[in-house]
């Protein structure tokens, strides 16, 4: 344990968090604890079919209820020309369901009611009548002719197709494969998962009747963008809308885009006259909110016979689900997934993405996935050991051989990426000594031949150790991330610029506020940010607050996903200080009647050079900076500054992880007997968080490897909807997390700091999943689909590998 | 129904629907928000409080059961303004991100700790096994309760 080491009061380093001291005392206050005066409780009615056209829809019962104060359809919202909302993909979704239902569990119809459970009750008294649809739920067939139209509602929308996106240099790439010594080839996919935070969605609306200004409570991760789009899609006026995320349970991604649960507590406000809560149930989160992959790829890998890597060719059909709301940079349909050629130095790359309606949740970006880096670096990944496995060499040596070297950074990928900064084989290099990866790979052949010795299948007839009789594998994985969206003029969401402001004030006693854009979900920026600046201006981060969480307070920017609070608030939280830092030293120049030139700054103090007894502390500029002390011509007085930062380039951190898992060979149980991720992020500046974010997304890989997916039935009934069915890992599927790291700064952010919320989720699932077919590969098996349950990878042993992500009846 | 419910050490009476879940009674009749509400299936475990004593998930209790019984909540885990070491080792080892697990995770920590006082690391995880954390891929959770079993009250700080 290391939690007694010592802790820093001033800038960088391990200290505790300071909104702990509110949590720890179940003084939280998410979503759900806000309650106002006269608050009505809303409630959605769900589609119980995946496709079905809507005959009638008759609330008169609902409406009838003694407790119930308004009941809204589609067709009500239709008058408000509100059926209907614009998506993060400039598709159209329906708030709440006018001519059909898409998937099982969309929104159909909307009360409002003096309580919760009264609410609940008035949904039973809806009578709605359904024509049902066949319904389109393999994705493999939403593109055959024949099949139904689910977005009928779109005028010249004659099939199921979305959009077709290509990266890379084809023709380059084609040539390359036709003249390889050695091609892989090998269907890979991503199944469709949910983040499940543990808090749900949900939003407390309230619209001023006399003011005419709405405050919404609500589970955001970006409050500057949800205010601007519920200005766009509801015609009100933005000034006068305010959005307070308070304390948010968990977003990873599910967070980021507005939902009809949320419009719909808008709406019930402005009909009621009064605040209206609605939170959703765990049910209705998972069946609803936003998914994550549903990636259908095809991977195939070039290399000579002596294993050098030379090309990857992609092919993806994406599930979007039955409406387009996928949350990423406008231009990139497919998200970040063109950073599918990993930390590889290769010659050409191409990929091809589809996307297709079907009917199912939409989403498809969401749970800590970098814009679809997830589904890239699984791929490559995934591809490098099928290649080990072909020509027969050991998985990591084949990385080490075909990793980026330190000497390539700046280095440009095949497809249009500048990855910034890296030392990627010191970084697995340290993974296999901290793994012991040769004793490992010693153990594994012992045991095969143990059990080659003995026949397969057989239990050893003397147990020697814990692990006799498993099948040991071990899986390697390298990921680079490519995070901090990004350079405005790339890339925006929706027509908004992926820009955030920082506003810092320094008050006459030297205790600083700082206003941030980025929103937290867990990740701690009260403490982080407030480090950032008290390692700029030497202050306490005892002194610095840090405020966030509200449209009314904060400067514009676009939020926390994509592991951007760090890369883009973060380097605007650093910029805006070093502007107070500059402000303060014409202010120290004034005081001590001396030229700025002639000053230089220590830690928290600007001093005369040469002369270091001559200076003044930030605590003492700042106060003479609000005095009647008389500055230079021009300079205004106090300690005040604000920022945007446009980050002039992605940072891109990356890792090397190793799994050690143990597969039963009766069951096809597998355990994870150790993990051990080394990341490198850049700078670190609180490295209790920066560890603590890594343990999480561990988590997120065994869980996907193993246990998490969302599949469905043939008529669309999601085989996923509550935790009962949508295993999540609990602390006794995970290891404990043996964690290492290496240092290497970005070197176009100001604090050299790169960005890590995401990256063990990104990196950890390739590591499992190659782990077990190491384990397999006594059994000939090379490749099989995520979650590798038991009976998965039982099936796999026995040649007959499962479809995951459908239940075929 | 009418119903006395003793949270924390104080007798609340109220009169209640008795469909209502204990989860909601304190949470919407007494404000006691401390207390989350996350899965509905007993799965997830952000609701556990504690029922004369042993945790139980308060979302699979009916507030009606809990007439003339005792609760406690993560709003009674400090005593006389001194927080547990179970709360002090959650602060100290990173024990939590987003918080919205906590309470819950502490309830039952605390519970282990009294019938245990030096529980193994296996046994923590035993302990938290029916409880969901989506943010800290239980490392530090154990940590937290490892620190507390070794921090006896006598020796906690109350944190500033």
């Amino acid at each position: 344990m290391t939690v007694t080491e010592e802790r820093a009061t001033v800038g960088f380093g391990r200290t505790l968090r300071k909104e702990d001291v509110r949590f720890v005392r179940g003084h939280g206050s998410y979503v759900d604890d806000v309650s106002l005066p006269g608050m009505l409780h809303g409630a959605i009615l769900r589609s119980p079919y995946a496709h079905a056209r809507i005959v009638s829809v008759d609330t008169s019962a609902a409406q009838a209820h003694p407790k119930v104060k308004a009941v809204i359809t589609g067709e009500t919202l239709a008058g408000l020309n509100l059926a209907w909302m614009p998506t993060l993909s400039y598709d159209t979704q329906a708030v709440l369901a006018t001519d059909k239902v898409r998937f099982q569990g969309q929104e159909v119809a909307f009360v409002v009611a003096e309580d919760h459970y009264a609410a609940r009750d008035a949904l039973e008294l809806i009578e709605v009548e359904y024509e049902p649809l066949p319904a389109v739920v393999d994705a493999k067939k939403a593109l055959d002719a024949g099949a139904p139209v689910i977005r009928d509602d779109k005028e010249g929308q004659t099939s199921n197709h979305i959009f077709d996106w290509e990266a890379g240099d084809k023709a380059k790439t084609d040539q390359i494969f036709a003249s390889a010594d050695v091609v892989v080839a090998e269907d890979i996919l991503y199944p469709r998962v949910h983040p499940a935070p543990l808090e749900t969605c949900g939003a407390v609306a309230d619209m001023d009747p006399i003011t005419k200004k709405l405050t919404v409570w609500t589970t955001t991760q970006a409050p500057h963008a949800h205010r601007t789009v519920y200005a766009l899609v509801a015609g009100l006026p933005e000034h006068k809308i305010r959005i307070i995320a308070p304390d948010i349970g968990g977003g990873f991604g599910g967070k980021v885009g507005i939902y009809p649960g949320y419009v719909c507590a808008i709406v019930g406000s402005i009909v009621t006259g009064a605040p209206v809560k609605w939170v959703e149930d765990r049910y209705e989160h998972l069946v609803s909110t936003a998914f994550a992959r549903d990636y259908h790829m095809r991977g195939e890998v070039a290399a000579t016979r002596d294993g050098k890597i030379l090309a990857v060719r992609v092919k993806v059909l994406a599930d979007h689900g039955a409406f387009n709301s996928t949350a990423q940079p406008t231009k990139y349909p497919a998200g970040f997934f063109h950073v599918f050629t990993g930390s590889y130095d290769l010659q050409a790359a191409h990929c091809q993405v589809t996307g297709v309606y079907t009917n199912k949740a939409p989403g498809g970006v969401a749970y800590a996935c970098s814009f679809r880096i997830t589904e890239a670096v699984y791929l490559v990944e995934r591809m490098v050991d099928v290649l080990a496995r072909e020509l027969d060499v050991d998985p990591a040596q084949l990385r080490m051989q075909n990793l980026l070297r330190p000497e390539q950074f700046p280095y440009t990928t095949a497809t249009g990426w500048e990855y910034d900064s890296g030392d990627y084989p010191k970084a697995l290099q340290l993974a296999m000594d901290m793994a012991g990866y040769d004793a490992l790979r010693a153990e594994q052949r012992e045991q095969r031949r143990g059990r080659e010795a003995r026949g397969a299948g057989e239990a050893s007839p003397a147990v020697a150790s814990q692990h006799d009789g498993q099948l040991m594998g071990i899986g390697v994985a390298f990921f680079t991330e490519a995070v901090g969206a990004g350079p405005r003029k790339h890339m925006d969401i929706l027509g908004l610029g992926m820009a955030d402001g920082a506003e810092l004030r320094v008050h006459p006693t030297g205790k600083a506020v700082l206003r941030i854009s980025v929103q937290s979900q867990g990740q701690g920026h009260e403490t982080t940010f407030a480090q950032i600046v008290g390692h700029e201006l030497g202050l306490p981060t005892e002194d610095i607050e840090v405020v966030h969480g509200d449209t009314d307070q904060t400067p514009f920017g676009l939020g926390t996903y994509g592991s951007r609070s760090t890369p883009v608030s973060g380097a605007a939280t650093a910029v805006v200080a070093r502007k107070v830092r500059e402000r303060a030293k014409i202010v120290a120049a004034a005081m001590l009647e001396v030229s700025p030139d002639d000053l230089e700054w220590t830690t928290g103090r600007w001093q005369v050079r040469g002369d270091p007894d001559q200076g003044r502390t930030i605590q003492e500029i700042a106060l003479a900076a609000h005095s009647s002390l008389e500055l230079p011509e021009g300079v205004e007085g106090h300690l005040d500054a604000t920022t945007v930062y446009n980050p002039p380039n992605l940072t891109y951190p990356f890792g090397a992880y190793i799994c050690v898992v143990d597969v039963d060979p009766g069951t096809g149980q597998v355990k994870v007997r150790r993990f051990i991720a080394v990341d490198d992020c850049g700078v670190r500046i609180n490295p209790m968080i920066v560890e603590g974010q890594v343990h999480g997304g561990l988590a997120d890989g065994v869980g996907m490897a193993l246990m998490q997916v969302m599949a469905f039935d043939t008529d669309g009934n999601h085989l996923g909807a509550n935790f009962m069915d949508y295993l999540l890992p609990t602390a006794m599927e995970c290891p404990s997390w043996e964690l290492g790291e290496t240092v290497t700064p970005s070197p176009h952010h100001p604090i050299g700091a790169k960005g890590v919320g995401e990256s063990a989720t990104v990196g950890s699932p390739a590591a499992v999943v190659n782990a077990v077919l190491d384990a397999l590969k006594p059994y000939g098996v090379r490749h099989a689909d995520m979650p590798l349950s038991p009976a998965a990878v039982w099936s796999a042993m026995h040649g007959r590998p499962l479809r995951t992500d459908l239940a075929i009846t | 129904m009418e119903i006395t419910v003793t949270v924390n050490g104080t007798a609340h009476t109220r009169d209640v629907e008795p469909r209502l879940l204990l989860v909601h009674f304190l949470r919407q009749t007494l404000g006691l928000t401390g207390t989350h509400w996350g899965c509905d299936t007993s799965n997830c475990g952000t609701c556990v409080v504690w029922w004369d004593g042993r945790p139980v998930k308060s979302c699979t209790v009916l507030a009606v059961m809990a007439d003339g019984h005792e609760i406690r909540t993560v709003e009674g885990l400090a005593s006389d303004g001194q927080l547990d070491p179970v709360q002090q080792g959650f602060m100290e080892c990173h024990g939590l991100q987003c918080g919205f697990c906590t309470p819950g995770m502490m309830m039952t920590a605390r519970a282990l700790l009294d019938a245990e006082p030096d529980p193994s690391e296996q046994r923590v995880r035993e302990a938290i096994s029916g409880q969901l954390c989506r943010c800290t891929g239980y490392e530090n959770i154990v940590r937290a309760v490892r620190w507390a079993a070794t921090h006896p009250a006598s020796d906690t700080e109350v944190p500033a």
